[in-house]
Parts: C-alpha cells; sequence; structure tokens
C-alpha cells in the first residue's frame, strides 16, 4: 500500500534575484555595452578555473571532501578537475612534498600553459609543516611560485574554498600584460623558469 | 632442537676468541666479532647443516658517536626458516673508515639493504655491485642518519629558532 507522501509542497522563493555573476563596470547604451577586454576576459577566466589536484597526503582527502556535494567546489566554475597539466589553469598542491617528488612537481607546473596560478594547501605544501626534517621540501615556493597558502593541517574545505576565493580574486584583477612584463620574467627566472 | 645455547657453543668451537658479546634480550642470541670476519662468520652460519641461517630478515646501521674506533654498529638478523630461530650479529667499525666487506654473494637480500645502510650512514661494502643510494635524492651529499647531524633541515633559514623551542 502506498503512503501518502509529499515532496516540495511549500512554493520557497529566492531571498535575492539569482544571477551568475555581476557584470563589470562599463557603458551601457542602446544595444551595447562598452568595458575593458581585461575585466571581460578576467571574469571568464575566474568563473571556470579548471583545478589539478596534486594530492599527496590527508590534505588531499579533505579535498575529496570540497569536491563533494557538500561544500562543492563545481559551483565557484571548477566541477572540471583534470588530471592533464596542459588543460589546467591552477596547480593545487596538497600534502607533504618530500624532496625526491620535487623535480615532479616542478615538471607539472612546467607543463601547464600560461596562465597558471597556484595554490599550496595545508602546513606542509606552505612550509614543511611538522616534517622539518632532511627528506622533506621545506614549502613549495622554493620549486615553484605560490599564488595563495591556506593555512591548516589539514585545512577545513571551508578555509580551502577561501583560498580558492582569493584565487578567483587574483585572477580577475589580472592584467592582461602582467605575464609578459619585465618584473614576471624577473620571478620565473628566480626559479629557474624561462 | 636448536636452541641459543648450542647455537653459542657452534660459534666459539669455530671461531675461539673470536667472537663475542653474547647476550639474549628478549630472548634473541645476540654476538659481534671484528669487522674483518662479518663473511666468514655469516658463511658459516649458512653452510653448517645444523645452523641454517640461510635468510637475511634485516641489516641496518646504528651510530654510537661517544664509541671511540667503534662509532658504527652494523647489525645483521638472521633466521633459520626450519627451526624458526632468529639471532643477531654485530659488527663495529671505525667512522674514518668504515669499510665493511659486502655480503651480497651470500645473501641477495643484502643487495638494496647495503644500499640503505650506505645510503642512511655510509658504511662502504666493500664488493657491493651497485653501492648508490636508494632512498634519498641523489644530490644529497651527506648521510642524513649519522648524528653529527641536525635531524632538522641543516639549509632551512625562514624558522626562527626561538618559536620552535630550539632558542
Amino acid at each position: 500500500m502506498g503512503r501518502p507522501v509529499q515532496f516540495n509542497v511549500h512554493k520557497k522563493p529566492l531571498e535575492t534575484p539569482y544571477t551568475i555573476t555581476e557584470a563589470p563596470a562599463g557603458h551601457t547604451g542602446q544595444g551595447f555595452f562598452a568595458t575593458k577586454l581585461d575585466d571581460v576576459v578576467g571574469l571568464a577566466r575566474k568563473n571556470s578555473i579548471w583545478p589539478l589536484p596534486f594530492a599527496t597526503s590527508c590534505c588531499g582527502i579533505e579535498f575529496m571532501a570540497l569536491m563533494g556535494a557538500h561544500y562543492d567546489l563545481a559551483r565557484f566554475g571548477s566541477e572540471r578537475v583534470s588530471f592533464s597539466p596542459r588543460q589546467c589553469d591552477l596547480l593545487m598542491v596538497m600534502g607533504t612534498i618530500a624532496k625526491k617528488m620535487a623535480p615532479i612537481v616542478k615538471q607539472v607546473y612546467l607543463q601547464m600553459a600560461e596562465p597558471r596560478w597556484v595554490l599550496a594547501m595545508g602546513a606542509c605544501a606552505t612550509s614543511g609543516g611538522v616534517f622539518d626534517t632532511y627528506s622533506v621540501l621545506q614549502g613549495i615556493d622554493q620549486i615553484i611560485p605560490v599564488d595563495v597558502y591556506v593555512p591548516g593541517c589539514p585545512p577545513r574545505p571551508e578555509a580551502v574554498l577561501d583560498g580558492f576565493m582569493r584565487v578567483q580574486d587574483l585572477v580577475g584583477k589580472e592584467s592582461l600584460r602582467r605575464r609578459n612584463s619585465e618584473r614576471y620574467a624577473e620571478l620565473m627566472k628566480e626559479y629557474g623558469i624561462l | 632442537m636448536l636452541t641459543n645455547d648450542f647455537i653459542k657453543n657452534k660459534l666459539v668451537e669455530k671461531f675461539g676468541e673470536n667472537v663475542s658479546d653474547f647476550s639474549e634480550p628478549y630472548g634473541m642470541l645476540t654476538f659481534s666479532s671484528p669487522k674483518e670476519l662479518n663473511l666468514k662468520v655469516l658463511q658459516f652460519l649458512y653452510d653448517n647443516e645444523e645452523l641454517k641461517f640461510r635468510f637475511l630478515t634485516d641489516m641496518c646501521a646504528v651510530h654510537y658517536p661517544d664509541n671511540k674506533g667503534k662509532e658504527l654498529a652494523v647489525v645483521y638478523h638472521l633466521h633459520n626458516l626450519i627451526d624458526n630461530i632468529r639471532i643477531r650479529y654485530k659488527i663495529f667499525t671505525d667512522i674514518s673508515k668504515p669499510d665493511i666487506f659486502s655480503a651480497t654473494a651470500l645473501y641477495s637480500t643484502a643487495n638494496w639493504q647495503e644500499r640503505e645502510t650506505f645510503d642512511f650512514f655510509g658504511v662502504n661494502f666493500v664488493g657491493h655491485p651497485n653501492l648508490k643510494r636508494i632512498m634519498n635524492a641523489d644530490e644529497m651529499d651527506y648521510f642524513p642518519m649519522r648524528k653529527e647531524y641536525p635531524l632538522e633541515d641543516p639549509k632551512r633559514i625562514d624558522k626562527d629558532d626561538e618559536m620552535f623551542g630550539r632558542g
């Protein structure tokens, strides 16, 4: 015998009108909208970041929670987690990187196409963490430039979301000329990357 | 039945004064000999029809910085698979000349284990077919498990000693 169960009987109106994202500042007129190319490209980039997870330990487990339904990184336009560095925008290094692993992290970074960003998640990736020892790399910023550091051991998924939103902020505000600038070339040279 | 006393008597009968320091911590027979005799002792333990220690479970080194002239101990853990008896055999060497004969010809398992011992303690196994680092990065220029090196990364500059309890 079927039971009288009903779902979604009460209408829930949206509290605020649903928009995907705010339009950048510009001039609107009859049939046109004028703005800066930087802003449009930034808007497109920041809402479609493809992350490349480089997960080596417990931070990787926390990242799985981040990708799951509850925290849902897909809300930020990043449901497409790619394991091919060529197509990715954001390298997420999560976990202890041993010194023997360092060349591999660097290789993955080099294989990514510009523009590329790096997020270091957790104490180990940012500083070596508790593993202050001969075999562990004391922070991935010794081998590749890092844009955002997320502290914690391991960080809560909310913290990573916050870090991710900071990456989005950087991506959205980045000048289109930055990667061709002399300062950027110097930064890359510091890390031995041409 | 193979007992510790029986093994001890066999060894003393064969090597006399050269095997010494017999003890039985937790029931496991432990002894040592001069380092030049290590292959002879291992070969005897391997070949003897009553002893038959034909499996090298583990080998490692220990650094005793205060033990002048005998700073490095190399420890062999041997197993008789038939009678299920284990023994421990130690040899000591000077750290300034850590040359030890390699046991690779006798035990194939000694190959990687000697490489590991070389990697961490710098014991030079004479006669090893491929004595190079196995665990650590090839560029490493020291032997990290020796007690003369700090456990922390010595090249690190950004950690404030006071904040990390080593002020």
